[in-house]
């Protein structure tokens, strides 16, 4: 193993740049779940700018976000799953992203291979090391450990055997009232268990049928979205204690429209090319109303999804005490 | 393997649609041709470009296309005998069989520096896992899709045990397997050249393996019927048993139909290979749709008259007796014209 530290440019942050780029998820004022899939890396054009032209996609919060998944990870190693019988799929996905990386980022990320000798550079890490592909000692962390390190998106891999697809290993620090630790192991049908409407609808086992049939290589996407406090990322259902007051104490809190983000995730679904496994990225984005207001479109059409969404969907979101709050605020034009 | 059992019991190798297996298609250069027994030949390709050839998963199979007669082209799908992981070349091994439907007489003809069209690699037959230990069983050209098995085991270090069943006295991969098996304690290889002294052994080797084995079989349909058949006897579960099966097969790209607008009358033509949802696009109409695959729900029309061929998986059964709406992305007409609500 050999990794070389130098230092790192700065890649600067500007908020007005995060908006432009912010995946806002509705189509239309009101919202309810469906197989919301499509092809992957088409740019999107919104109210206030465009996304999705990349798969894994760099801000800048990138070093932040990154130092922030190592401490959790630090705190509570169960964030992070892994098995010897995906070790094949861990290093398949490590690859795919830093390909994706070097691709999409030339002047910051370089990716040489010659047979199973690879070398990576990262720039913005002031990073470079060499490996051997499917040697896990060779890399800091193992393949699972370092994609990690890589990229802020979070990473399932889902095996697919017996008729169904197995969440089996990955790395989730920044999950949405849920936890990797729990549902490692399980089921793709029995993860979304708790999902309030999607079984009836069919929701669920239509994606689980296009998922089976992805072949390697091809890429989809979705989006989904809740509300999320104070810009936190980590809403794991370990750390609740830490976060859960909070939706109660913001209702009556004037700073509302500065503390309640919109949280959208973009979920990008890829059959990896060697193993078959299923990659899952769970990319998430947070913006306050105060700056989603600035777009009068986005006011508007927020306001009104949330004040109509029904209230099992409401509550299964966690944001049911006080959507009505937030919807009323972005209603009033303030 | 695929095609290549599909040799010996009737037609041709299998034979893929062209239109959408060759959506976004790999150009090829044949860079060697190696006779493997008197009827076989192994054909290498490289990348026709600079980039990289696709990685694969153990067990995929390449869709070459050939141009058969009457300038029809067609294609016809062949095991990779490689790993899979960063190929350089992509490898198949083909049987001839001149009473075939040409496909192989076809393969059995390029030379070096030949270019071809062929379909990004297909997963049919992948090994699972989870499995304790590996038991591959190939006859024949059948070994093709276990050889690439056998390589990807002894890249990831696991156990493996290999059967191979041929009837000329040399196996067309034999040396491989031996190979193999000689650098890789994880993998032992076993060869027959008679059915009788196969079926002997198969019944002992199939008695021997530790809980969590998975059996894979591939060769002519027969011969895979009879190890599946000895292997359920010996008390293995289904979920064990694994023979080339296709998985969900790539849509067929259906007969050709026209749909006429009920609004304005407009007559659209939907080729053979093309979605309506396509044809609508290209006579300039805006169609909401998403994922394109028959999953989201968003492309959904009405029917006014003709029947739906349903091809999506969001239409609940309901709804397609009902014939009032079709998925344009990948569902078609039954009859050979169709009236819109649009
Ligand atoms: C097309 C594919 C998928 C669809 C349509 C889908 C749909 C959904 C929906 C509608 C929810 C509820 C979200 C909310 O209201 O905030 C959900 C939650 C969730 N999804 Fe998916 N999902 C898909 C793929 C996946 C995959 C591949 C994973 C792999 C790990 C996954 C993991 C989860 C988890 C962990 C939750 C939270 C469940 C809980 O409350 O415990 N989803 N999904
Ligand atoms: S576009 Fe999704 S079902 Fe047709």
């Amino acid at each position: 193993m050999t990794v070389t530290l130098t230092s790192v440019p700065d890649i600067g942050s500007d908020p007005a740049a995060s908006l432009r780029r912010f995946p806002f998820p509705f189509r239309t004022d009101t919202y309810r779940y469906s197989t919301n899939v499509e092809p992957a890396g088409k740019q999107l054009e919104t109210a206030a700018g465009g996304w999705g032209d990349l798969i894994v996609d760099i801000d800048a919060h990138y070093l932040p976000e990154i130092a922030q998944r190592a401490e959790i990870l630090r705190r509570d190693p169960t964030r992070q799953a892994g098995a010897a019988h995906m070790r094949a799929a861990e290093w398949d996905a490590l690859l795919y992203v830093l390909g994706q990386l070097a691709r999409d980022y030339p002047h910051t990320m370089r990716l040489e291979r010659s047979g199973r000798t690879v070398s990576w550079s990262n720039t913005l890490q002031g990073l470079s090391v060499d490996f051997t592909y499917g040697d896990d000692s060779s890399l800091p962390g193992g393949p699972l450990g370092f994609l990690g390190t890589q990229m802020q998106e979070d990473v399932a891999l889902l095996d697919q055997r017996e008729g169904a697809l197995w969440l089996d290993s990955g790395v989730v620090t920044f999950a949405a009232d849920w936890s990797m630790g729990f549902d490692v192991g399980m089921r793709f049908l029995e993860i979304h268990g708790p999902v309030p409407r999607v079984h009836q609808e069919g929701i669920i086992a239509r994606a689980q049928q296009f998922m089976m049939r992805l072949q390697p290589g091809e890429a989809y996407r979705r989006t989904n979205w809740t509300m999320g406090l104070d810009g936190r990322l980590d809403t794991s259902t370990e750390t609740y204690p830490e976060w859960g007051q909070d939706r109660t104490n913001v209702i009556h809190d004037p700073a509302l429209p500065d503390r309640v983000h919109l949280r959208v995730e973009v979920q990008h679904i890829i059959r990896l090319p060697h193993s078959g496994a299923i990659m899952f990225l769970i990319r998430s984005y947070l913006e306050p109303l105060s700056a989603l207001a600035s777009v009068p479109a986005w006011r508007e059409t927020l306001a009104h999804v949330l004040q109509e969404l029904p209230q099992d969907m409401a509550d299964y979101k966690g944001i049911s005490k006080y959507r009505m709050q937030a919807a009323a605020w972005l209603a009033s034009g303030q | 393997m695929s095609k290549i059992s599909a040799t010996i019991t009737a037609p041709e190798n299998r034979q893929a649609p062209p239109a959408p297996v060759l959506r976004d298609a790999l150009e090829l250069v044949v860079s060697a041709v190696v006779p493997r027994t008197k009827n076989i030949v192994s054909v290498h390709f490289r990348a026709a470009g600079q980039q990289d050839l696709p990685g694969f998963v153990p067990g995929s199979n390449l869709a070459v296309e050939c141009s058969g007669t009457g300038g029809r082209t067609k294609t016809n799908a062949y095991s990779l005998t490689g790993s899979g992981t960063f190929p350089e070349e992509y490898t198949i091994s083909v049987l001839r069989q001149d009473d075939g439907a040409g496909g192989s007489r076809h393969i059995h003809g390029l030379r070096p520096g030949d270019r071809v069209r062929a379909a990004r690699p297909r997963s049919a037959f992948a090994p699972v896992t989870t499995a304790r230990r590996h038991l591959l069983i190939a006859a024949g050209i059948g070994v093709t899709p276990i050889l690439s098995h056998a390589r990807s085991a002894a890249e990831w270090g696991r156990e493996a045990v290999v059967i191979s069943v041929h009837r000329d006295g040399v196996g067309p991969h034999s040396a491989e397997l031996r190979k193999i098996a000689a650098t890789n304690p994880s993998i032992s290889f076993l060869e027959c050249d008679n059915r009788t002294d196969f079926s002997q052994r198969l019944t002992r080797i199939l008695r021997q393996q530790p809980l969590g084995t998975h059996l894979y079989v591939c060769g002519p349909e027969q011969f895979m019927d009879d190890v599946l058949a000895k292997a359920r006897t010996a008390g293995w579960p289904g979920e064990r048993l694994h023979s080339e099966a296709f998985g969900q097969a790539e849509l067929d790209p259906g007969d050709p139909f026209a749909v006429t607008l009920a609004s304005t009358g407009e007559w659209i033509a939907v080729p053979s290979g093309r979605t309506l949802l396509e044809a609508l696009e290209a006579a300039g109409k805006n169609i909401p749709n998403l994922c394109r695959q028959g999953v989201c729900g968003e492309c959904r029309l009405g029917v006014q008259a003709g029947r739906p061929l349903h091809r999506d998986s969001y239409l609940s059964d309901e709804e397609r007796a009902e014939a009032a709406s079709i998925m344009c992305c990948v569902s078609r007409s039954i009859d050979p014209e169709m009236e819109l609500e649009l």
